[in-house]
């Protein structure tokens, strides 16, 4: 009797197994398998010693960094998603909000003709061009947008262009809470 | 005009399969059965030509370039070939979709042509079984995936090119023998289903079953090493296995099918492992249904990934639930009627075909959990991490291992009752051979004797030296040597081939895994660079025009022990609709190695950077699969399957 | 054998990273050197192209990875160290080897527990039934 009971249990078995990992396989639908939170969330920014783009200062270090709370833009002008959201920087700066640039793997003269055509809205910013300091940072492609607050803690990594939807509803909170 | 044709098929091909699905099954409870039960064959031929009509409505708009309909546009372009644009049918989503729909209604088709001997309610049951997953296909199509849609009034001149990667032979051949394979196992599950509907699974049941499992088995096979050989040709990197989640989509389905026929083997000789059979079939078939839906829900990432599309995901998934929800919940509440009266010791040839089954199908489960285990992370909140080759191998090298083990063992162990000692007089002398010859076969690497290579080699020769063994005790028992061969039948040579056809295979990964040669290098022209006994000079690169790409084409001599061998030209090629641009390796192909050279790019002086491997036995991997599926042929030709089946079904008209 | 290799590395591999190719060119003095390299660029996940090793990509970031590892193996760094490094960069994500701590527990030990649980459950299974058989046979 006994026995019985325990094969029925046991036959049963397969559908459990299946329910339960349909249940993942529903919660793994529409989520973006790609999307990688960086690693560094409430780590200080990495230690680096970089030329400037406009060579006034030579070198930057990442002291020269905090202060206040910033936004920090990886970019390049050989990427067509940089361009698509320069003009989205341009007004952020124009509001008052701090960017830093790290331009990644340019050719000077390039990166400085992209900025006097496009306007500049970075405070400072810094080549890349080993692409050793991304590596740091953990990027993994361009534009991407890291959220540092006065003390130089990362607080958020947003991939991919800032469009006004993930300013208002991301950065922007971000940004307001830190600086209370 | 003849894409809308194709459509309306599809629509017509839809409401037979409700009817193929619904009448026979209903047919087949109640008293007067015949007639419902006879619309099932003709339904499933309908079908499937039906289908046909779909399908070569779709080759018809790619071959004419009717570039109105959207899923032409994306997939082809006119410069393409013409057998590129008739395998680009399958190159995308919508139409790889309708490749199963064609392959599933062909396989049922096929139950309903070839079965006159079959108990007229099995097959009535089985055809409807089918149908019933051809409806939920041919839905999925209509509703999510509609290769056919225009986009009137306003269509481009021209196609935006099928993918160049896919534009190689593979694409030709990998698809449909795969979709033969993947889809085959569908009429596995059907037999389950229909069987644990009727309460019989016996040994008749099995025998029946058995030929077409093994047939769906062998196209798996071969489809799977197709596209292992594929990715090693085509894609540039000298890989030829990934642990791809696409890739190990198509590997579960082929570990719990060798499982399958296995115990069927079991099950049809000795009526044992019943409900195990059962759960098997169910299981297969339903793995390859989760294939593809992680292919093409985007819930994973992978390089063969469809467009990913979450209604898509959403309708597979309910699909899935339906399909294999219904059927396990049936085999929870049936399985437990099944019972066996055969007995067995514990060392007996049952035992270690349920040892073989419980390694392959934790195998299986390995394989699973490491393709899904990123997702449950994910979903669980633990993190984003990825599991990858080093993982598999780690765990599935000593399992094939101690598969091979049991495999020497189990063939030459009796059914029912095997007496150790007689066991061990049998068996100790190919132990000793193979342990003999693992261990000094390495010595021949060139100084670079491997461990792992030299275990590996021991459990290969195990198997093998078993193999003779058997077949000599075989042969001897007749007066003659050729009586003796005579009298053996097919299912067993087709056994010791599948056998060797596995370890062939098991040397191909080992050698090739632990004795590849790589080397990324910068070659001038004139120079040239030894690897191991080879040497491989540069002589330069030209400019060459394909039928739709201008390529590079580099020059390569190779020579061993200062003899000329062969000249090589790989070629980087620059595809004129996308701008893709594309390495296309060339390598010399051999019994013992392979000499694989891809052009990187160009750098200063004329040099170039150049990937060198020598990947030796790397082709055996490879043949040995089409020994495995060969060894499937013999078995699914022994005269037993036709005779016997024949006699049972007399006796049951009789009865 | 190496010692050949060495010397045509050595005469070519001027302006190797420079130019951005696909295939990259790195030369080792030490042929563990070379080993750690070659295993860490085949086990390293590319965060970019997700389907490929390190070794296999060519994005830039894969390039910057390469070098960074090039750099880091040929000053003495240990495989474990590197990984380290990079793991705390970006995440358990980037090592395909997943290392054995609370949350990946079930994939490492399941697998292994299952084999053992189920064999013993059929082992006994097999056992028992044999064991009527037996008992039945004495019984006539």
């Amino acid at each position: 009797m006994f026995a019985q009971h325990k094969r029925k249990i046991a036959f049963l078995m397969p559908l459990l197994v299946f329910l339960g990992l349909s249940i993942f396989l529903l919660k793994g639908l529409g989520g973006d398998p790609n999307a990688l939170p960086s690693a560094l969330i409430g780590q200080p920014l990495p230690a680096f010693r970089l030329p400037t783009l406009s060579g006034q200062p030579a070198e930057l270090t990442e002291k020269d960094f905090l202060g206040k709370p910033a936004l920090i833009n990886v970019w390049a002008t050989w990427c067509p998603t940089c361009v698509a959201e320069h003009p989205m920087l341009m007004q952020l700066a124009k509001a008052g909000v701090v960017l830093y640039g790290v331009n990644y793997r340019d050719e000077k003269a390039d990166a400085q003709r992209y900025l006097t055509q496009r306007g500049n809205p970075f405070q400072k910013n810094i080549m890349d061009t080993q692409g050793q300091l991304s590596l740091d940072l953990g990027t993994y492609g361009t534009p991407e947008t890291f959220v540092i607050n006065a003390q130089g803690k990362i607080l958020y990594r947003h991939v991919g262009e800032i469009t006004e939807e993930v300013w208002q509803k991301t950065l922007k909170p971000l940004m307001d809470s830190t600086e209370r | 005009m003849i894409p809308e044709i194709g459509y309306f098929a599809l629509i017509a091909a839809w409401v037979v399969a409700v009817v193929q699905c619904l009448l026979p099954l209903w047919g087949s409870y109640r008293l007067q059965q015949q007639f419902w039960m006879q619309i099932a064959r003709p339904a499933a031929v309908t079908q499937h030509l039906l289908v046909w009509i779909a399908f070569l409505a779709l080759v018809w708009a790619f071959v004419e370039k009717d570039y109105s309909i959207n899923y032409v546009v994306e997939q082809s372009n006119s410069a393409l070939p013409v057998y590129y644009r008739i395998a680009a049918v399958w190159g995308g989503h919508e139409g790889s979709l309708l490749l199963w729909a064609l392959v599933l209604s062909g396989w049922s088709a096929a139950v309903a042509l070839f079965s006159r001997s079959l108990p007229p309610i099995l097959v009535a049951r089985i055809i409807s079984i089918m149908g019933a997953v051809a409806v939920g296909f041919i839905l999925f199509l209509l509703a999510t995936s509609n290769p056919f849609t225009r986009s009137l009034p306003y269509f481009p001149v021209d196609g935006k090119d099928l993918n160049p990667l896919l534009q190689d032979v593979g694409l030709i051949f990998h698809p449909p023998i795969l979709y033969m394979g993947y889809v085959g196992f569908s009429v596995a599950f059907a037999f389950a289903i229909a069987g644990l509907l009727g309460g019989r699974l016996d040994a008749a049941w099995a025998r029946w079953m058995r030929p077409w499992t093994i047939a769906a088995w062998c196209f798996l096979s071969l489809g799977i090493a197709l596209g292992s050989w594929w990715a090693y040709a085509e894609l540039g990197w000298g890989g030829w296995w990934f642990w791809d989640p696409v890739e190990n989509a198509s590997f579960m389905p082929w570990l719990t099918g060798t499982a399958l026929i296995h115990s069927l083997a079991a099950t049809e000789k000795r009526g044992v492992f019943k409900a195990w059979t059962a759960l098997l079939a169910i299981i297969t078939f339903s793995l390859s249904l989760l294939g593809t839906f992680l292919v093409r829900s985007g819930v994973l990432t992978s390089v063969h990934a469809f467009a990913s599309d979450p209604t898509r995901g959403l309708f597979i998934l309910i699909f899935l639930c339906v399909v294999i929800g219904g059927s396990l919940t049936l085999f929870a509440f049936r399985a437990n009627t099944l019972t066996t009266s055969a007995r067995y010791k514990v060392f007996s040839r049952e035992t270690l075909l349920l040892g073989n089954n419980i390694l392959l199908a934790v195998a299986a489960s390995i394989v699973l959990l490491g393709t899904l285990y990123p997702l449950l992370a994910d979903v669980l909140g633990l993190g984003k991490i990825s599991v990858g080759p080093p993982y598999f191998n780690a765990l599935l090298v000593p399992l094939a291992h101690l598969l091979l083990i049991l495999l020497g063992i189990g063939m030459v162990v009796r059914w029912k009752d095997q007496s150790a000692k007689a066991a061990w007089q049998t068996l100790r002398k190919p132990a000793l051979f193979a342990v003999i010859v693992g261990l000094l076969l390495p010595l021949f690497a060139q100084g670079n004797y491997q461990i792992r290579a030299a275990l590996a080699l021991i459990f290969v020769f195990w198997v093998v030296g078993v193999c003779i063994t058997d077949l000599l005790v075989k042969v001897r028992a007749a007066e003659t040597l050729w009586q003796g061969i005579k009298r053996i039948k097919p299912s067993y040579w087709g056994m010791l081939c599948a056998h060797i056809g596995f370890v062939v295979t098991v040397v191909g990964i080992t050698m090739a895994s632990l004795y590849s040669l790589d080397k990324d290098i910068r070659l001038a022209p004139g120079e040239s660079i030894d690897m191991a006994s080879f040497a491989v000079t540069f002589q330069g690169v030209r400019d060459v025009r394909g039928p739709n790409y201008d390529a590079i084409q580099g020059e390569f001599d190779v020579y061993q022990s200062n003899h000329f061998i062969t000249r090589l030209y790989p070629e980087k090629r620059t595809y004129w609709v996308r701008q893709d641009r594309l390495t296309e390796a060339a390598i010399d192909t051999g019994w013992t190695r392979d000499i694989y050279v891809a052009l990187g790019e160009p750098l200063d002086k004329g040099a170039w950077a150049v990937r060198i491997y020598v990947k030796p036995f790397v082709r055996w991997m490879w043949g040995g699969a089409v020994l495995m599926a060969l060894g499937g042929l013999l078995v699914i030709i022994d005269r037993r399957y036709r005779k016997n089946s024949f006699q049972e079904s007399l006796d049951v008209r009789a009865a | 054998m190496y010692f050949i290799h060495r010397a045509v590395f050595i005469m070519l591999l001027l302006a190797s990273f420079s130019a951005p190719a696909a295939i990259q060119v790195y030369s080792f003095d030490d042929p563990a050197q070379e080993q750690t390299f070659y295993t860490l660029t085949n086990e390293l996940r590319c965060p970019k192209c997700q389907n490929q090793n390190i070794a296999d990509s060519d994005s830039m970031i894969a390039q910057d990875m390469k070098a960074r590892i090039y750099q880091e193996v040929r000053e003495g760094k240990t495989e474990q160290q590197i990984i380290a490094e990079l793991t705390q960069r970006y995440g358990d994500f980037i090592h395909y080897r997943p290392s054995f701590k609370l949350n990946t527990a079930v994939l490492w030990l399941g697998p292994p527990a299952l084999l053992i649980l189920v064999a013993t459950l059929v082992l006994m299974n097999i056992r028992k039934r044999s064991n009527e058989i037996e008992s039945e046979e004495e019984d006539i």
